[in-house]
């Protein structure tokens, strides 16, 4: 479990994160969701340790990031996976070397058993007719798998998604989406997805966290997202069309039972 | 600084990395030194040989003038502005696309030292081969000499030939060695920093990228001039 304790973040002196409390649970899709701009990606850098917040502290499954050592805090990273919203895969390396990067650096594997590895890996997220090709080969889903793919390879406690869906078209969003889910209860890892696409809400929302202008406004799941009387959290999720007519639908599926009572 | 400096994660990726790096920034480098080299040793023979004449000159001294300007100047400090643009560009450029694109965001966060991984390859990779670089511009630019003598009547090979071995400082040979390897480990340090820090997107790649070119030329213009005065006085 991840836990943010009245996490704080200035920039320049002008504040983006307000006094954040959050906890992210084992084996569940926690997804940190909020406008463009609202401070979601500030707040997953804060969480990974990338950004260290003014005020507030970051537990790892009670462990305080911010008194860690070097040591420590390398030991951590080990037990991350993370997936970048650009797949941040390396150029110069093929999808079998991107997944073996971290095998290669951090495990006591022999060669072979690396590769055996990467190929279970690789074939996990459905790519093994890739494996020789270069990241500018391949598609953008292509690339958010083979970066899964990477992000998986050392077993880790916790994955971080920064916007897996971006750029995606709403198929391949959905495949990325239930990858993510089947990866998350089958080794059972702590993921935290930082997203706006109500489709992954909706889809794979265990958990949710809404974050408005720097403030954590509402904190539920998919089924209680709909019944939230958060005026932010409405605005945000009935903004499209779409989600208008599923409002008015509800609505007037909730009056029906009332007429009925 | 004490980040790239700290001792590899694993030794042998390190290695393999710091080959790859002296293939990618020394190896392709030949062909343009040899280029550039011969001829721009061939005009400093011309140009000699325009210049100084002289009934009180003998003939020779055109080698020996295009010999001393090879070997103090040309091949170390001229040879590495010149590479300051074709290296220093690259390094700066690759490492600030990694950047822009969270390259160096996930080598962090998988706990790799990034700064020791990316930088420390390429600072040892061209460090250690900038001297063959030195050594094969010397020679190209004394063939591009030749190519004069040998193809013009502006002076003749024997008397060119003469002029190369008159008054051969070896020390100079170790001078110009010297130099570059300070040079080389400037372009690298300054282009690695500049590529490192990069903030934003593409346009600032190309800004990071100039601004290494710049700062490393002054820098070796700079350093040119102490190590002339410490080596050679």
């Amino acid at each position: 479990m991840i836990e943010a304790k009245h996490v704080s973040k200035w920039f320049d002196g002008k504040q983006v994160l307000y006094d954040i409390n959050a906890t992210f649970e084992d084996g569940k899709t926690n997804l940190i969701i909020g406008q463009s701009g609202s401070g979601k990606t500030v707040f997953m850098k804060c969480l990974i340790g990338l950004l260290r917040p003014e005020e507030g502290e970051i537990l790892y499954d009670g462990r305080l990031f911010r008194t860690m050592n070097n040591e420590q805090k390398r030991a951590l990273r080990a037990e991350i996976g993370m997936l970048f919203q650009g797949s941040a895969l390396f150029d110069n390396e093929t999808v079998l070397g991107n997944v073996m990067f971290p095998l290669k650096m951090f495990s006591d594997m022999t060669p072979a058993e690396q590769l055996d590895r990467a190929h279970f890996c690789i074939e996990r997220v459905g790519l093994q007719d890739a494996d020789t090709k270069y990241p500018s080969e391949i598609s953008g889903g292509m690339q958010k798998r083979v970066a899964i793919a990477r992000a998986i390879a050392l077993n880790p406690k916790y994955l971080f998604c920064d916007e897996p869906n971006s750029g995606l078209d709403p198929k391949t969003s959905i495949m990325i989406d239930e990858l993510l889910s089947d990866i998350t209860h089958e080794y059972g890892i702590t993921t935290v997805i930082n997203t706006h696409d109500m489709n992954s809400v909706l889809g794979i929302g265990e958990k949710i966290v809404f974050i408005n202008q720097g403030h954590c406004d509402w904190i539920g799941n998919d089924k209680t997202i709909f019944r939230s009387k958060s005026q932010s959290l409405n605005d945000f999720v009935f903004a499209s069309k779409l989600f208008q007519e599923v409002k008015i639908f509800l609505e007037r599926e909730y009056e029906s039972e009332h007429d009925k009572e | 600084m004490i980040q790239v400096f700290k001792a590899p994660d694993r030794w042998r990726i390190f290695f393999k990395n710091t080959i790859y790096e002296m293939y990618k920034l020394g190896v392709d480098s030949i062909p343009l030194v040899m280029t550039i080299s011969l001829f721009i040793g061939a005009v400093i023979c011309i140009q000699m040989a325009l210049n100084v004449v002289s009934p009180l000159m003998p003939s020779y001294a055109i080698g020996l003038a295009t010999r001393e300007v090879l070997l103090l100047e040309f091949s170390s400090s001229m040879m590495c502005l010149i590479l300051a643009g074709k290296v220093g560009s690259n390094i700066a450029s690759e490492i600030g696309t990694m950047r822009v694109t969270e390259q160096i965001d996930a080598l962090d966060i998988m706990g790799v030292n990034s700064a020791n991984y990316i930088v420390l390859p390429k600072i040892v990779g061209f460090v250690a081969f900038v001297p063959v670089l030195c050594i094969i511009s010397m020679a190209m630019g004394l063939l591009g000499g030749w190519c004069i003598a040998e193809f013009t009547t502006m002076i003749s090979v024997e008397h060119y030939i003469y002029g190369l071995q008159t008054f051969f400082t070896e020390w100079y040979v170790w001078y110009g060695i010297i130099k570059t390897l300070v040079f080389g480990y400037i372009i690298t340090s300054v282009a690695a920093f500049y590529g490192y820090y990069v903030h934003g997107g593409a346009s600032d790649v190309g800004k990071a990228s100039t601004s290494a070119v710049v700062s490393s030329s002054i820098l070796i213009l700079l350093a040119d001039v102490i190590l002339t005065k410490l080596l050679l006085q």
